[in-house]
């Protein structure tokens, strides 16, 4: 070897280094630097022309500021010059400065392309290799453009040089991957996996990068590579130590070749062939043999590089999962590595046997490891080491061991690290409901998990626990005596509390026969901590409470006074005053029967994928819950869920695969956007007790007087309307309204109050009250960023014919809404006379300098005006009579698109504002209504009668008005709430 | 697939770098900030492998000197691992003991002798002898 000169002669190199590395501070370096790049710049724009020598000696200083993380934005000019120099050193160092400095969309490309075809077609190998390296390195699309055809010429010709070929390779790789439409498949594609046979090793260590890609994406134009592969690596792996010579490596004859091998084997399955298969086998078992005979050296280079082999046949073994011979070796073999004083070794290890665990053939094989394993995750030193047996503990559970694998995976959270605790809090989550035979176990689990980690709990994993135990009536019984076992502990982490609340106001019933946990017992236990909860905590236990009211009458006068209490009634916080409030008044005016009714327990929660898996999934990316385990789900399905008919869901959660995280909410909540500061999940809590019970919310609310203004949350709409938030939409043309304005008004028809629009930006919240022949519109605009909304502007047009039917003023708005913040905005309007066309209101504001412009409808409906007339049938049926003109009635048959509950039929009846009378039909089933709108020009009296057909799941409806346009109006408004 | 290599030393200085896919400049410096501090936190009994952010990282230490690669999933890290010996073992033969400021002083050739070993990410060439090659070529032009 020529002994080598520091800096090769570049004095000016060596000493400007040398100043670097003796430079103090960061500042001295930076500063050395700026003198550096200032003399370059300077020597580079001088009159006198510089000999390639100082080019490139300039480069390479250019070169290492570049590393020193400084960005270079000249010299790139005199790279290209050095391009075209003959003298390989110099051409060799532009091209050094081009692949590390130039990026793929410079418009230097074209002068270097020029510079590549020199080199290209100059026919000596040591330039050739360069311009190769540099497309390879660079890869842009006009590289491809202009090389694509001339590359696998070059790879494929007989007279191409080793060296050539093996950058040829890499190069066309680099192309196919960014352009693959320029790379066309030719005669020269089956050439190419001739490579594999070349008698150079170089030459087919390269080409195999190329033909993996080339398989993955055409795995039929290349299977011809399978045998051939096989027969390279059946001459590898037999041959002795010292037949390969050069690419011997400590004795082990060319591991990576041999890796490359295993490697591209894997994009197939196993070989049809007979004769290949049984070679290939016989390879494989070879490989595993090897591990078993005693090392040719005591160097730890000669074991790695045997084992890189071992561990790529085992992933060869595991790829093709149908010889449960092999299998079982590698499983064998994998248990020996646990125990390996290398930690790499035990890493590997238990990360490869993660996998095997998967396979039928080899399952139990990897069970029988359980021991070394669960001393693995406890004694090892190393995180990542301990993470990879936690991951082969949850991939090893089965019925059989779970008991044992959760117990141990809960013993490991007290002293786990940090990093990991959420996803161990999760596996263990799962694997408690996935192998769950008696409930109470998987109550005790969930527990224990809040007890240990419970800032590691998320939501996802303490809803589970509730949906679960409201599903299985066989369990709540235990939950409660549990839930209130654990909430006698001193100090119990607040998730606990939220479970407890939860359940206790749920069953609280089934254990208060014991005087040990009375009622009021419960309540005291529950209400002790209280006080160090948290906002939502707290408005979850204020539903607990009316919830005890329900359950115990004996504890209601308890409950009030506390509900009464100033700190309960008075909170500054909107959300529990408010609940505070309406508990109250629902506790002192309601029947036992409506509470009863409104307080009803939760009904079962329809079955989807458990929301645990999903948040796993996500947290893994898609992919990483095997198909395996979700066949596993589907397979568990059945009897996790109790009943038959509930079974299906796996084939949702198996469908629900690809997508990363379906709706993930446990308690039908909306998973609201990020940014919904305005609705916190808790708030929306109510709302599910309300509306899950069968009850309109808004009949049941209205009479009570809603203390604040910012009641947007409470009174949203219910589970069935939840999805309709339409996404962040900004129509073009402030004149149209969005699309789904329709559909938001509809929503309106038979209530007053309620949430109008919700985008990321933005949440409209309306509340409206009316008067004979006027109406009053809160509107309630709330940022839900954290960025204020300036020059907040909304106008409100009646357009058309509108204009002369309704007159409608709009009080100004605040320009500005700061981040989180709610502004109102008052609009009157006064009913001319009847119309049919909806208000526009338009919104205009700027969020982080974009224009944000979006249009509505505003829901005033004629409905709006109604008065409701009380009469007796027989009046009613002469009125209808006197109603007899063809274009007085309106009648539509339509499909039932909501469940055809009277009590919900009745409530939407009695929202549209008309008088809903009783025993005038002669058939009970149907609904007959009446009412009178009233307009500043007339008034308009209306009959309705609704007719549904539980068997065909339709209704009839018939309204008559003393105005056409009236009937036809209420009729089209009204088939679309039922 | 391989996605940089990296040469720090323990004051957690880049020595070289070469990406195989693009990385702003701005993203490296952190990139290897937080590489560098990834691996010398480690004590000498803990693995070689450490899971980074979506890839895995290999490193291996030699003296004040880590190597460091950064690898895709569908790589072998034994190999690499092994790679990177192989890396160092050529170095060695052309440097004849080979220290960092060698590595500082001579960095292109050190790219010359990386180019040749990995290409865009893959393997190309473990043989030392023809990985010398071309620079030996080039020392005999320099000379004459």
């Amino acid at each position: 070897m020529p002994a080598v000169s520091k800096g090769d002669g570049m004095r000016g190199l060596a000493v400007f280094i040398s100043d670097i590395r003796n430079c103090k501070s960061k500042e001295a370096e930076i500063k050395r630097i700026n003198k550096e790049l200032a003399n370059i710049r300077s020597k580079f724009k001088g009159d006198k022309a510089l000999d390639g020598y100082s080019k490139k000696k300039y480069v390479c200083k250019l070169l290492f500021i570049f590393l020193l993380g400084h960005d270079i934005d000249f010299g790139h000019m005199e790279a290209v010059n050095l391009l075209s120099s003959n003298k390989y050193t110099e051409k060799q160092i532009g091209y050094l400065f081009i692949s590390v400095l130039v990026n793929s969309n410079s418009e230097l490309i074209r002068l270097i392309n020029n510079a590549i075809k020199n080199d290209l077609s100059s026919r000596n190998p040591t330039f050739m290799c360069l311009a190769l390296h540099c497309i390879a390195n660079v890869g842009s699309r006009e590289m491809a453009e202009a090389f694509a055809g001339e590359i696998p010429r070059i790879l494929v010709a007989g007279d191409t040089m080793d060296s050539v070929k093996q950058s040829a390779a890499l190069c066309l790789l680099r192309l196919y991957k960014t352009s693959p439409d320029l790379v066309l498949m030719g005669e020269w594609t089956s050439r190419v996996v001739h490579l594999l046979n070349d008698q150079h090793m170089g030459v087919v260590t390269a080409a195999i990068s190329l033909i993996t890609c080339l398989s993955q994406k055409n795995p039929d134009e290349f299977k011809t590579c399978v045998s051939l592969a096989v027969s390279r690596l059946s001459r590898i792996v037999s041959s002795a130590s010292t037949d390969l010579q050069d690419y011997t490596y400590y004795f082990v004859p060319a591991p990576w070749l041999s890796c490359k091998l295993l490697r591209l084997l894997q994009c197939y399955p196993p070989p049809e062939d007979g004769a290949v298969k049984g070679r290939l086998v016989e390879c494989l078992e070879t490989i595993l043999n090897k591990a078993q005979e005693p090392p040719k050296s005591k160097k730890v280079q000669h074991s790695n590089a045997k084992n890189a082999i071992l561990f790529e046949a085992i992933s060869l073994i595991i790829h093709y999962d149908s010889e449960p011979n092999l299998l079982v070796r590698a499983c064998n073999q994998l248990g020996q590595f646990l125990q390996h004083r290398e930690t790499n070794l035990r890493y590997l290890a238990l990360e490869s046997m993660c996998t095997l665990a998967s396979s039928e053939f080899s399952h139990e094989a990897v069970k029988t490891h359980i021991e070394t394993v669960i001393n693995a995750l406890k004694t090892e030193r190393d995180v990542s080491v301990r993470q990879r047996a936690a991951d082969l503990l949850y991939a090893m559970c089965d019925r059989s061991n779970a008991k044992q694998i959760v117990a141990e995976m809960l013993s490991y959270l007290e002293t786990a690290d940090y990093s990991i605790r959420e996803e161990m809090v999760l596996k263990v989550a799962i694997l408690a409901e996935k192998y769950a035979v008696d409930y109470s176990w998987y109550v005790d689990t969930i527990l224990n998990l809040i007890r240990i980690a419970g800032d590691y709990v998320s939501e996802e994993v303490w809803y589970r626990v509730i949906q679960i135990v409201i599903n299985r009536d066989d369990v709540q019984g235990y939950a409660a005596k549990t839930v209130f076992e654990a909430l006698q502990a001193p100090a119990c982490h607040e998730n606990m509390v939220k479970v407890g609340g939860y359940i206790l106001g749920e069953f609280g019933n089934l254990i208060a026969g014991d005087p040990r946990s009375s009622p009021l017992v419960q309540f005291n236990l529950l209400h002790s901590k209280f006080h160090l909860c948290s906002v939502p905590t707290r408005a979850l236990l204020l539903s607990a409470y009316i919830k005890f009211i329900n359950l115990f009458p004996e504890t209601k006068s308890t409950i009030q006074e506390v509900l009464r209490s100033d700190s309960q009634i008075r909170n500054s916080d909107v959300e529990l005053q408010q609940r505070a409030v309406e508990y109250l008044k629902l506790s002192s005016i309601a029947s036992t029967d409506v509470l009863a009714t409104v307080l009803e327990e939760m009904p079962p929660f329809p079955e989807r994928e458990s929301s645990i898996l999903a948040k796993l999934k996500k947290k893994k990316g898609p992919g990483a819950v095997s198909v395996n385990e979700l066949e596993e789900g589907k397979r568990e399905g059945g009897e996790l869920n109790g009943g038959g008919e509930r079974g299906d869901n796996s084939a949702i959660a198996a469908s629900n695969a690809s997508t990363p995280s379906p709706s993930a909410d446990l308690l039908g909540l909306r998973t609201g956007p990020p940014v919904t500061a305005a609705a916190p999940s808790a708030g929306s809590l109510l709302v599910d007790v309300f509306s899950e019970a069968g009850v309109n919310d808004d009949g049941f609310l209205r009479d009570l007087e809603p203390p604040t203004e910012s009641s947007d949350s409470l009174l949203a709409e219910g589970p069935g309307d939840s999805d309709s938030a339409p996404p962040s939409v900004v129509s073009e043309d402030p004149a149209t309204p969005l699309p789904e304005s329709n559909e938001l008004l509809n929503k309106f028809v038979c209530k007053n109050n309620g949430v109008l629009f919700e985008n990321q930006l933005l949440q409209i919240g309306i509340k409206s009250e009316y008067r004979q022949n006027l109406g009053r519109m809160y509107l309630f605009y709330g940022n839900k960023t954290s960025v204020q909304f300036i020059t907040f502007t909304t106008t409100v047009t009646c357009p058309g014919e509108l204009q002369s039917q309704l007159n409608v003023q709009a009080k100004p708005v605040e320009p500005l809404i700061e981040g989180g913040a709610q502004v109102q905005q008052v609009i009157n309007i006064e009913c001319l006379t009847d119309f049919s066309d909806a208000p526009l209101l338009n919104i205009k504001f700027r969020y982080g300098g974009a224009l944000q412009n979006l249009t509505l409808k505003l829901p005033v409906t004629i409905n709006k005006f109604f008065q409701p007339t009380e009469m007796a049938s027989h009046d009613f049926f002469q009125r209808w009579k006197q109603l007899s003109l063809p274009q007085q009635e309106a009648q539509k048959i339509f499909k039932a698109n909501h469940a055809m509950d009277t009590e919900v039929l009745k409530a939407k009846l009695l929202g549209l504002g008309m008088a809903l009378l009783e025993n005038v039909d002669p058939n009970p089933e149907n609904f007959v209504c009446a009412g009178v709108i009233q307009t500043k020009a007339q008034q308009v009296g209306s009959l309705l009668r609704l007719e549904p057909n539980a068997q065909a799941q339709m209704y009839r409806l018939t309204v008559r008005s003393s105005k056409d346009t009236v009937s036809k109006r209420l009729c089209e408004l009204l088939a679309e709430q039922f | 697939m391989i996605k940089f290599l990296l040469m720090v030393n323990k004051q957690g200085q880049t020595r070289l770098s070469r990406y195989y896919e693009q990385v702003e400049l701005g993203k490296r410096a952190s990139l290897e900030a937080d590489v560098v501090r990834g691996c010398l936190a480690r004590r000498k009994e803990e693995c070689s492998f450490v899971e980074f952010k979506d890839y895995k990282l290999v490193y291996r230490q030699y003296a004040a000197l880590f190597i460091v690669v950064g690898i895709t999933e569908n790589e072998n890290e034994l190999s690499i691992y092994e790679l990177v010996h192989n890396f160092v073992e050529v170095l060695d033969k052309y440097f004849s003991r080979v220290s960092e400021l060698d590595i500082m002083f001579s960095l292109d050739k050190v790219h010359i002798i990386l180019d040749e070993m990995i290409l865009n990410g893959h393997i190309v060439e473990t043989n030392k002898t023809r990985i010398l090659a071309p620079l030996l070529a080039l020392d005999k032009m320099a000379e004459s």
